[in-house]
């Protein structure tokens, strides 16, 4: 069975944070205890939407610690797939999920002397969960940098200013307050480390201003969840088990690999972990990569592809499943 | 359950013995009759009740002697029980993820008993009764994962991942194949294994990390590996090398079915839940020639993988100058009939 | 004397690349012996008011005053001479405890003098792969005993005997960067006395 280990759920809270975020509160349906994990782990959530399998990952924001539940919170997509509306108008108190055991892929460096961390909307979800950590260690000497569109759209802004008045800033783009960058990467103590996650044009914004500033490659992490890109419906023969698939604008390749029946490896489903790379055997036409894991000559040789989220656009495709 | 444990040494008068039923449940590794590096991982969940894969953290009749043991290599070099600063946290995890696995697979021998931050551990085989705060080290006797692992047959490597990595950043290496923790510690994965003839050309490591690197909360994995010691010595450390490499030289035709030992390290691999870490326990069993061949299938097997192994492994496995004996031993129980698939020795 | 070059090794056994200018707010070179020249010839390719963000620890050890005068024209903001690595290495702590992300290190000359100011580095939180290093120089190493945990400086044969408990050891290629220094091993454990004749290390 592919994918990390699954725990039976029960949705026991289900709270409006603002007009565009959800939080969803979840305690084992047996009764017993949620695996400890470390801070910025995620979970991927399945739904079952009228019919098609969806499987989301969203960061864990409660306390690594605290095993009686799991929260996440959900900022709604008007736009996007579903996965995100699903969990808005259909997830009420009471109901029965599954979700996964917690994966991380944007872990703190343990050794980091200092941590700095740039959110920028829904992107402060892993934070909170490695902010509770630090403080709970009593060894994190961190730094926050929030950046949202409007106050009120400021999940979480107002507890995380309560709890540390001197590690957290925050910035409204509605009153043209931006993150003091340059100023920020300056006099940091060697050993510093940062943290990205938020909107692709924050994290390349940030990355790249460091880089020039001379901040090592080493101390710079970062973490953006894509989700899976509608596209043109196309077809796709499966050399392995000898099926020919159609992949639905609104459908993912991996998810319809799934829905033909085909138990195809993933991890986080959202072109990060690696997990789900596979062997393109044929292809004639063009590759749309949307993935963080292959590299730019994987991209261009057209041998590899990762079907969580990147698609493709053209004659056949042949491909080693 | 009900394990006797024996009353043994490692070293000196060397009266370390396997009873039937260990030799029955030693951990052969070949699975047919040659032997070649691969990744071989499998996940690590109980085959066989009564086998060494039954539980998490096997315990066997030689668990009190191999804890002395491991004090009295502490005792000479504390060096080889390390951990860097940044660790601490991976070494509660060790800690809890073995205290709860013992006390509910050996609910006889160990107990575990927590209330919020405060437990209670009881280990009855080495007379240990503890009650300490759960993250807080200043009430243990030792570091958490120093503490838990003089409790714990064979080492363990504890490793943090970052950079699409793993770093061997902390480690209880006392029953090693010829490895030291002091230099190795804060390597990468292919930097500790850079020594290890032919699998880097192979891609093995490459494809091992990758396999590791996946491995999550909950589903931990395992492998076998080999080689061969002269005595059932546990610690033959490049540290003692100068001690005990002239014990090579020691075999005779006429002493090589007892002094000559194969040497299993059971290896597992578990994702550590707070540190985002992994461990890597490696667990050395031991086993006389003559133990093994008590068994015709691991007898004609073992025979005809020692004979077929590469020179190059040979030579990196530290057994290449006594081969010709050892064959020579190993051939007697070798009628050249066909072996059943499989490691296990009835079937 | 140019750069130095190694036959293809282990995985662990460290590579040298060639000193290049890169961006950062501040510079730390760190040098012995030959390697002063790696910083002449960085110093070439170097933008225009690097070297007032720069800082230079040099080592001359048998060069004497060969690179003195020309390393001395780079004008660099702070720049230090001494006689040995144990003599520098407070200074050394000293910078790096206070320094900034944004630092850039450079480190050329022997294979001991890059290994020991790495460690320092390493230490603090720089991370090894943004270090940059160029080999110059002896090809000695630097060794640790395996069995005594001693360390001898500038073995250039193999085996040697270790400084510390005597012991005839073989040279292998497995390298810490932690103890920055290459693993000696016992050449005749199984055979004593047999020791094999001395190589010059190349």
């Amino acid at each position: 069975m592919a994918g990390a280990a699954k725990i039976s759920v029960k949705v026991i809270d289900v709270v409006e944070v603002n007009e565009l975020v959800k939080r969803f509160k979840f305690e084992r349906t047996d009764g017993g205890l949620m695996p400890t994990f470390s801070g910025g782990a995620h979970t991927v959530v399945e739904m079952n939407d009228q019919g098609t399998r969806r499987l989301n990952p969203y960061s864990l924001m409660s306390s690594p610690t605290d095993r009686s539940a799991y929260t996440i919170s959900v900022r709604r997509d008007d736009e996007g797939r579903g996965g995100s509306l699903y969990l808005h108008n259909h997830v009420k108190p009471g109901m029965e999920m599954t979700i996964s055991n917690p994966v991380n892929l944007f872990s703190l460096d343990l050794r980091a002397r200092k941590h700095i961390f740039f959110a920028g909307g829904i992107g402060i979800t892993p934070f909170l969960s490695q902010i509770k950590q630090l403080s709970a260690a009593n060894n994190g000497h961190f730094e926050l940098h929030y950046a949202v569109r409007t106050a009120s759209l400021g999940s979480y802004a107002d507890e995380l200013l309560e709890h540390f008045p001197n590690n957290v800033d925050v910035y409204h783009d509605d009153k043209d307050q931006q993150i003091p960058l340059d100023k920020l990467l300056e006099g940091q103590p060697l050993g510093t480390h940062i943290y990205v996650c938020g909107p692709k044009g924050m994290i390349n914004w940030i990355l790249s201003g460091a880089r020039k500033a001379g901040w090592p490659e080493q101390a710079l992490h970062y973490e953006e969840f894509l989700a899976p890109e509608p596209g043109k419906a196309f077809d796709v023969e499966l050399a392995v088990t000898g099926k020919t698939i159609h992949v639905k604008e609104q459908q993912s390749l991996l998810e319809a690999i799934e829905a033909a029946g085909v138990d195809a490896p993933y991890l986080c489903r959202g072109g990060a972990c690696g997990m789900c790379e596979t062997q393109v055997i044929r292809s004639e036409g063009d590759f749309i990569h949307n993935d963080h894991w292959l590299t730019d000559e994987e991209h261009a040789s057209g041998e590899k592809i990762m079907p969580c989220v990147s698609r493709f656009d053209g004659k056949s495709l042949v491909l080693d499943r | 359950m009900g394990i006797e444990f024996n009353k043994e040494t490692y070293r000196g008068d060397y009266t370390f013995t396997n009873s039937p039923t260990a030799i029955k449940r030693f951990p052969f590794p070949f699975d047919k009759d040659s032997y070649m590096y691969a990744v071989n991982m499998e996940p690590h969940t109980p085959v066989r009740e009564g086998s060494v894969y039954y539980n998490s953290f096997d315990v066997d009749e030689h668990y009190v002697s191999e804890m002395a043991d491991r004090a009295m290599v502490l005792d000479e070099d504390p060096l080889r029980c390390q951990s860097l600063p940044h660790m601490e946290l991976a070494g509660w995890d060790l800690l809890e993820l073995i205290m709860a696995a013992k006390a509910k697979d050996y609910p006889d021998l160990f107990k575990l008993t927590c209330d919020g931050d405060k437990w209670h551990w009881v280990n009855k085989p080495l007379g240990i009764d503890e009650t300490f705060t759960f993250m807080d080290a200043s009430t243990l006797p030792y570091g958490p994962m120093e503490y838990i692992t003089r409790q714990t047959q064979g080492d363990f490597c504890l490793l943090d991942q970052r950079e699409e990595n793993l770093w061997m950043d902390a480690g209880m290496i006392t029953t090693q194949a010829d490895w030291s923790l002091d230099f190795d510690i804060g390597m990468n994965f292919f930097e500790w294994h850079a020594p290890v003839p032919l699998a880097h050309e192979k891609g093995i490591f490459i494809r091992a990390l990758k396999f590791l690197l996946n491995i999550q909360q909950g589903a931990p994995a395992r492998r076998l590996n080999w080689t061969m010691t002269v005595n059932p010595l546990l610690d033959t450390s490049p540290e003692n090398y100068h001690k005990w490499g002239i014990q090579k030289t020691t075999l005779t035709p006429e002493n090589v079915g007892s002094k000559q030992y194969l040497r299993v390290e059971l290896q597992s691999f578990f994702r550590l839940p707070r540190s985002n870490g992994m461990v890597f326990p490696i667990r050395c069993y031991l086993i006389k020639l003559e133990d093994l061949v008590t068994y015709p299938k691991w007898a004609r097997r073992f025979h005809r993988v020692i004979r077929d192994l590469p020179v190059e492994l040979a030579t990196y496995k530290g057994f290449i100058d006594n081969r010709p004996m050892i064959l020579d031993y190993l051939a007697q129980f070798d009628d050249g009939a066909e072996t059943s698939p499989g490691v296990w020795p009835e079937d | 004397m140019p750069k130095t070059k190694f036959e293809p090794s282990i995985i662990s056994r460290p590579v040298y690349g060639e000193l290049k200018p890169k961006n950062g707010k501040s510079h730390l070179l760190i040098a012995d012996v030959e390697g002063a020249q790696a910083i002449l010839d960085l110093a070439k390719k170097a933008p225009t008011g690097f070297f007032n963000q720069a800082h230079i620890i040099y080592i001359p050890r048998h060069t004497g005053e060969t690179y003195l005068a020309k390393l001395q024209k780079l004008n660099a903001k702070q720049h230090y001479v001494g006689p040995s690595f144990g003599a520098a290495q407070q200074r050394i702590q000293r910078v790096l405890s206070d320094a900034h992300n944004g630092l850039q290190i450079y480190l050329a000359g022997s294979e001991g003098l890059i290994g020991q100011a790495m460690r320092e580095a390493i230490g603090l939180g720089f991370p090894h792969q943004a270090i940059q290093t160029e080999h110059r120089g002896s090809k000695a190493r630097r060794m640790q005993c395996v069995h005594c945990k001693g360390v001898t400086e500038d073995v250039s044969t193999d085996p040697f005997e270790c400084s510390h408990c005597g012991l005839s050891l073989f040279v292998r290629d497995h390298y810490s960067r932690r103890l920055a220094a290459f693993q000696g091993v016992c050449v005749d454990a199984e055979d004593p006395g047999n020791v094999p004749d001395k190589m010059e290390i190349t």
